[in-house]
């Protein structure tokens, strides 16, 4: 079975012009495949890169050198190298991602935010809606919370909102940087079993989790990012 | 066939810009700016005043003759034409109906002492519409589509708000589905708590109607709700470009990391 991911050699550096142009080496040599169905934790302490490499993959951060390949629409596309348009089309079919902190935009209820990428995709507003309910009912976040924005709801409100949001669309490849960090033990559980049924359907999933219990659980193989640090 | 034709059309590009300068006596205001646009897409392009985001923004409306370089429009016959190219009335029959262009001050937009259900039928009639009772059902439910009340629909914008004026102008240019919508600094004057809710309506009416626009605007946080795209201008010129969010969560050029460092956090 061919890769959903496949990275090369890419290496990744930040410049800091305001702090007198220096140069931050974070990244390099990194090289990994996922399988579909599988799911890769990232491990090594803070600070070494990991959601940098979540970064990478999803587009957000750019790559100084190196692939990142991605199994999309019948073809593979080199995120490192691929046109704004292509990456955008691949967020909305190919890559879910879950970040730490979720960024809402002000205004849109806790139901429309987390529909929102199905309706992107051509899914009628009012499925969406239902499926997000759903998904929101099973991540005990309740109805009464539905119609308001997460602007104002606790931190692990927002933590499951996010979640229910890149849980929702039947994405190939999840990307999560720590999905169950700021979660207590009941909901964690829920979020376990959401990972479980979409590696079951096949998905590629890459984490970031510090829960040991959790990565337990839902790891198939650990990529050890403390190897790719690039030496200042 | 026709579906095939659709979807192959739409990987052409909408507009296209190449070397784009403009020079105002000694002064360079835009220099050497290239780009393109699909169908769909947002474009922001940021900056501080003076950066020349202005004059390009006038440029690509066919608003100002560009000293050299050219914008190139893709017709609703799908033909690509350069704007210089075009006719005065040509130009006017896009203004009128395959373009919009909000201004920052609503003012500029509207016709300040006329009902706001006459400044969205006005547009309507320009393209030849002459049933009074469709005009003003169709006024009246773009109305409704910006948040505005409809019994305000006899009103005139004077004695609007600033969030409805601004909304009203939106109506008035969506009303004849434009596919490219211009829009200079289209939060500018307005409180934070009327530009997010201004901001959350365009969001939604850009991808419902698959709008391409540029926006101009030095508010960061209003190129990351709105756009996809963004050219980082200064001096004139585009020193940095790319995906949104790339752009702004990881900027390279030094001018674009003291921009988004100097953004105060929420």
């Amino acid at each position: 079975m061919p890769a959903m991911i496949e990275i090369a050699n890419a290496e990744k550096s930040f410049t800091m012009h305001l702090q007198g142009g220096v140069r931050l080496h974070v990244l390099r040599g990194v090289t990994f495949d996922v399988n579909p169905g599988e799911c890769v934790v990232l491990s090594g302490p803070s600070g070494t890169g990991k959601s940098s490499i979540l970064k990478m993959i999803f587009g957000n951060y750019r790559c100084d050198s190196g692939c990142i390949g991605i199994r999309h629409d019948g073809g593979v596309i080199d995120i490192a190298r691929a046109e704004p348009r292509e990456i955008l089309n691949v967020r909305r079919s190919t890559i879910g991602y879950v970040s730490q902190f979720l960024r809402a935009v002000p205004r849109v209820p806790t139901i429309d935010v987390v529909a929102e990428p199905l309706v992107a995709t051509g899914t009628s507003r009012a499925e969406a809606r239902e499926r997000s309910g759903s998904l929101l009912r099973r991540l005990n976040i309740p109805e009464t919370l539905w119609s308001l924005p997460p602007s104002t709801f606790s931190g692990g409100e927002q933590q499951r909102v996010n979640i229910a949001r890149g849980f929702i669309s039947d994405y190939p490849i999840l990307l999560l940087d720590e999905p169950t960090a700021s979660l207590d033990a009941a909901n964690r559980e829920v979020v376990v079993g959401l990972i479980e049924e979409k590696k079951r359907s096949g998905v590629a999933i890459v984490a970031i989790v510090h829960d040991d219990e959790v990565r337990r659980v839902i790891a198939d193989r650990l990529v050890d990012v403390t190897v790719f640090a690039a030496a200042a | 066939m026709v579906e095939v034709q659709r979807a192959r059309g739409n990987d052409e590009p909408l507009m296209v810009a190449e070397g784009l300068s403009k020079n105002f006596g000694r002064l360079t205001a835009c220099r050497d700016v290239s780009f393109t646009l699909h169908q769909g897409e947002v474009l922001a392009i940021v900056g501080e005043s003076g950066s020349g985001k202005t004059t390009l923004l006038q440029m690509l409306s066919a608003q100002l003759e560009p000293t050299s370089g050219r914008v190139s429009y893709r017709m609703r016959d799908g033909v690509l034409r350069d704007l210089n190219s075009l006719g005065e009335a040509e130009r006017r029959l896009l203004f009128r109906t395959d373009w919009g262009y909000v201004h920052q001050d609503p003012a500029q937009g509207l016709r300040m002492a006329v009902s706001a259900g006459a400044n969205v039928g006005e547009r309507l009639m320009a393209v030849g519409w002459s049933h009074y009772g469709k005009i003003r059902q169709t006024a009246s439910s773009w109305l409704e589509r910006v948040e505005i009340d409809t019994a305000r629909i006899d009103d005139a914008p004077r004695t609007y708000s600033g969030g409805m004026r601004q909304r009203l102008q939106i109506a008035r240019n969506l009303v004849t589905e434009p596919r490219l919508v211009f829009m200079d600094e289209p939060t500018g004057g307005l409180d934070v708590s009327v530009q997010a809710r201004l901001l959350d309506l365009m969001r939604n009416l850009v991808s419902e109607l698959a709008l391409a626009a540029i926006v101009v605007t030095h508010d960061l946080a209003v190129a990351r709700l709105l756009s996809h795209r963004v050219m980082v201008m200064k001096g004139g010129r585009v020193i940095e470009t790319g995906l949104t969010d790339q752009v702004l969560d990881d900027p390279h050029e030094p001018y674009t990391q003291l921009l988004v460092s100097s953004i105060l956090p929420p």
